[in-house]
């Protein structure tokens, strides 16, 4: 009898310590998991850093390469930072007033039917794939001139522009809207409003929104590889030519089996990496804080 | 022209004719942005249709069906490399997913405060190295790994499954699933954290009112609550491993052979065009070529789409229930 009494009392006592364990099983995956995150992309950095900060020096910024010479000096990328500055500037200078332009269309103007559309269609550019779009431009430009850096600017144009647009938009829907009424209570005309006090509130955040979509893109491997590759020697700033890039340049050294090769691929990638760790690490934080203040003044 | 001027002026009686003109201007301007941007869109899909045009007018169909790429006889099929795409891109979706959750809950649930930013913050830095350089990586550091250790390992302990068949080296489809787990585990991983994250908390602290221990309020509000959002992010994730070109291209080998066994050589959609584009033997492989490049393009329109209308599907669901 007394047996009995104590199955009973000891069956939801096991349930409950059974529970107990898969909860805190599923607790330590989780925390495991954080922790296989954060030890890959220390494992990635670390490599990067590794090999690449002990190749770093002057000549890898003043010395020009090239992927096919085989030789055993070491050979520098100055060529490609500069193709890789001429190249993205251009895109940025394409994308940059093209994408708030229709931030400002979507947020300011649009009626609601046709702003959901934008959106999606902006989701959609954005999901193209970077090697589709550059056999798209590739296509526009084939009948004409064959590889410019030009194309390449292009074609990363279009894939920052989603992003710039995307993140203007989330910035002036956080402006509030007491300042859009105020701007047009005082008789001041719509225009007017949007550019004189709108867009001077967002700037912050619509500047770093534009920084985190150029870090994005200067990574960029594949339109520059179909649409900027066959490159001359030396250092080359002319976009309507060829120029050689920082990804291409690691892509290209990366498939060399030359040591010195291999290094300067690995030193090209630290470059990048730090660049891109940089520039997207203050972009999040003068974002958030653009965004506590916008938060505030609402 | 006219009749848009005239409603304007009837309402706003008060101003004047320059500030009506400024505001047509401006919303004319930033209208054509936005109708730019979907003419873009169209262009790309004609350009590409153009640019396939002779492959789809010989192959038909057929190029989906055959399993040939051979310059020499010049003849193509896209066969092979419909088979890489889907194998590496839904194997790195079934590696991605659970430790993206797992990362997700332990972001959203389970972290402590201090914890939870820099975690944050560090997955979304992994989220933004380039594709060439995890690539990079994977040749130097990752194929040498695989072939000497993780492939063998695998093929003597699971050999009995044909997925894990004998290693005829360490850049195969196996390494391209790995790096593109690495490539879509943290948007995965960020877009779950954001819906978990915006799971009431009455519910929550209901379902542990009621006596659940964590990982029961997990199973039985969170994961139901926020299920049409996260099949949204894994198809977007999987999406971006399908399109994947460059880093894939550097570590998956490069064949045309279809086999069960995943430590086998072979190329993608992505990588094909990536390391063929630029020497295509003939007119019809680049026709060839810009058809992958098509079906690339159908997919991930398809992939955005379907990832779009199953959110709108459960926030329907969600507000209405």
């Amino acid at each position: 009898m007394s047996a009995t009494d104590l199955s009973v009392f000891g069956r939801p006592n096991d349930r409950l310590r059974r529970r107990r364990i898969v909860n805190r099983g599923v607790e330590v995956i989780a925390w495991a998991a954080a922790a296989v995150g954060v030890a890959l992309l220390g494992i990635l950095v670390g490599y990067v850093a590794q090999n690449g900060a002990s190749k770093l020096n002057l000549s890898l910024f003043t010395n020009p390469g090239t992927p096919d010479a085989v030789t055993s000096v070491p050979q520098g990328l100055a060529n490609a930072f500069a193709g890789s500055l001429v190249i993205v500037g251009i895109a940025t200078a394409m994308a940059l007033p093209f994408g708030i332009l229709v931030a400002i269309y979507v947020s300011e103007f649009a009626p609601r039917a046709i702003k959901g559309f934008v959106n999606l269609v902006l989701d959609v550019v954005a999901g193209i794939p970077a090697i589709v779009v550059a056999i798209f431009v590739y296509g526009l430009v084939e009948v004409g001139h064959g590889q410019t850096g030009l194309a390449a600017s292009f074609a990363l144009a279009v894939i920052m522009l989603p992003f710039v647009a995307r993140s203007t938009i989330e910035i002036l829907a956080l402006v509030p809207n007491s300042l859009r009424e105020a701007g047009l209570g005082l008789g001041v005309p719509r225009w007017r409003t949007t550019v004189g006090v709108v867009l001077p509130q967002a700037i912050g955040g619509i500047l770093t929104g534009s920084v985190l979509a150029i870090a994005r893109v200067a990574g960029e491997t594949a339109p520059v590889l179909i649409l900027t590759s066959l490159v001359g020697q030396g250092i080359a700033w002319n976009p309507l030519h060829p120029l050689w890039t920082v990804p291409l340049a690691i892509y290209e050294l990366s498939e060399s089996g030359l040591p010195n090769d291999r290094a300067t691929a690995w030193a090209g990638a630290f470059v990048l990496i730090m660049f891109i760790l940089v520039v997207s690490l203050t972009a999040r934080w003068f974002a958030a804080r653009s965004r506590r203040k916008l938060g505030r003044s609402a | 022209m006219s009749a848009l001027e005239t409603t304007d002026a009837t309402r706003r009686p008060f101003s004047g004719r320059r500030v009506r003109f400024g505001d047509t201007l401006l919303q004319v301007v930033a209208g054509s942005a936005a109708v730019v941007i979907a003419v873009i869109v169209g262009l790309i899909a004609y350009e590409l249709f153009q640019g396939a045009h002779l492959s789809i007018s010989t192959y038909g169909l057929g190029f989906f069906t055959h399993n040939i790429w051979d310059p020499v006889k010049d003849h193509y099929a896209v066969g092979v490399f419909l088979f890489g795409t889907v194998v590496t891109s839904v194997g790195a979706l079934v590696l991605a997913t659970p430790l993206a959750l797992a990362i997700a809950l332990f972001l959203s649930e389970l972290a402590p405060g201090w914890l939870r930013g820099i975690v944050g913050a560090l997955v979304e830095t992994l989220a933004a190295i380039p594709s060439v350089v995890i690539g990079l990586w994977g040749i130097v550091v990752l194929v040498p790994l695989m072939h000497d250790h993780i492939d063998p390992a695998l093929n003597s302990t699971l050999g009995w499954i044909p997925l894990f068949g004998p290693s005829t080296g360490g850049a195969n489809y196996f390494t391209a699933i790995v790096v593109l787990t690495l490539m879509i585990t943290p948007i995965i991983a960020s877009l779950s954290r954001e819906l978990f994250l915006g799971v009431p908390r009455e519910l929550k602290e209901a379902a542990l009112g009621l006596g659940t221990t964590r990982w029961e309020m997990v199973r039985g509000v969170i994961l139901p609550y926020t299920r049409g959002g996260v099949t949204a992010a894994m198809i977007l994730g999987l999406g971006r491993a399908l399109g994947e070109a460059i880093a894939v291209s550097q570590v998956v080998g490069g064949g045309t052979i279809i086999s069960a066994n995943l430590f086998s050589q072979g190329d993608t959609m992505g990588s094909k065009i990536a390391t063929q584009f630029l020497n295509s033997a003939s007119t019809l492989e680049k026709s060839s070529l810009v058809y992958l490049g098509l079906i690339l393009l159908v997919s991930s329109l398809g992939v955005n789409l379907l990832a779009q209308l199953i959110v709108r599907r459960s926030s329907r669901r969600l507000s209405g229930g």
